[in-house]
């Protein structure tokens, strides 16, 4: 069976985002995930490139390729491509879930979504880009939330 | 997203439908916040319209409720379902949060 390869390349802005999400779910859609696991992935693929967007091109303008991707086992992965300054989100702490509204810092929790949601996570430093995929299986099966 | 705000009583009703990712979070946040600009202290979000939120909804929240928080004021929700109610969850907000499971309950309460 022959991978089913889409990618767009956008420019790292927020502006972008919309796009970007659109792009994924009509993938996601076509390959047959149901609506709670797309609405996952949909938030996943948000967290991950509003992290690009905000951070990864300090001072200047910078462009994020992601690509769509269907396995020989039903297998979905997205993989998400930048070339700004390295940024692993595997090594970033995760927040501490259980404080009040006073203790509660804002922030962390986007990355945090993506480690709880996604089956598989792997971040490589490749030719001075950060390549960041998102492996997901059982194409058509939702994984239940409680872990 | 759309917001509609109404008064019951003392509470601000706000019902918001659609979604608050990166892009609408900061609309979501300005407009709550003209409402504590005008005195109100009390807030029912209604999600039974939401479809969708990411962590920059849940940080515009988080925001929102620590400024009420100074202000002896609160924040609480309503019909929270399928996506929202899973990130709700995961995040933690739902156990720092009171959430009604419906309109009527929260308003009850308020």
């Amino acid at each position: 069976m022959d991978d089913n390869v889409q990618s767009i390349i956008v420019l790292a802005h927020l502006s972008s985002l919309q796009k970007s999400v659109a792009f994924i779910s009509s993938f996601t859609r076509n390959v047959g995930f149901d609506s709670r696991r797309l609405s996952e992935i949909e938030l996943c693929v948000e967290e991950v490139l509003v992290n690009i967007f905000n951070y990864a091109y300090p001072g200047e303008s910078g462009e994020v390729k992601i690509s769509c991707r269907t396995g020989p086992e039903g297998t979905l992965t997205i993989e998400i491509v930048d070339s700004g300054i390295p940024f692993n989100i595997l090594s970033s702490d995760d927040p501490d879930i259980s404080l009040n509204i006073d203790e509660r810092h804002i922030g962390g929790l986007g990355i945090y979504f993506v480690k709880q949601l996604m089956d598989r996570v792997e971040y490589r430093r490749e030719n001075n880009k950060n390549v960041l995929s998102m492996i997901n299986k059982s194409v058509g099966v939702s994984r239940p939330v409680d872990k | 997203m759309e917001i509609n705000k109404r008064k019951e009583k003392d509470v601000v009703v706000v019902s918001v439908s659609g979604r608050i990712d990166a892009v609408t979070a900061p609309d979501f946040e300005k407009n709550l916040s003209e409402s504590i600009g005008d005195g109100e202290k009390t807030f029912l979000i209604k999600m039974n319209q939401l479809e969708y939120i990411s962590s920059a909804g849940l940080r515009s929240i988080l925001a929102i409720a620590k400024v009420l928080k100074t202000r002896e004021g609160k924040m609480v929700f309503s019909e929270l379902h399928g996506p929202v109610k899973d990130v709700f969850k995961i995040s933690g907000f739902g156990s720092i949060f009171t959430i009604y499971d419906t309109e009527e309950d929260a308003l009850k309460q308020c």
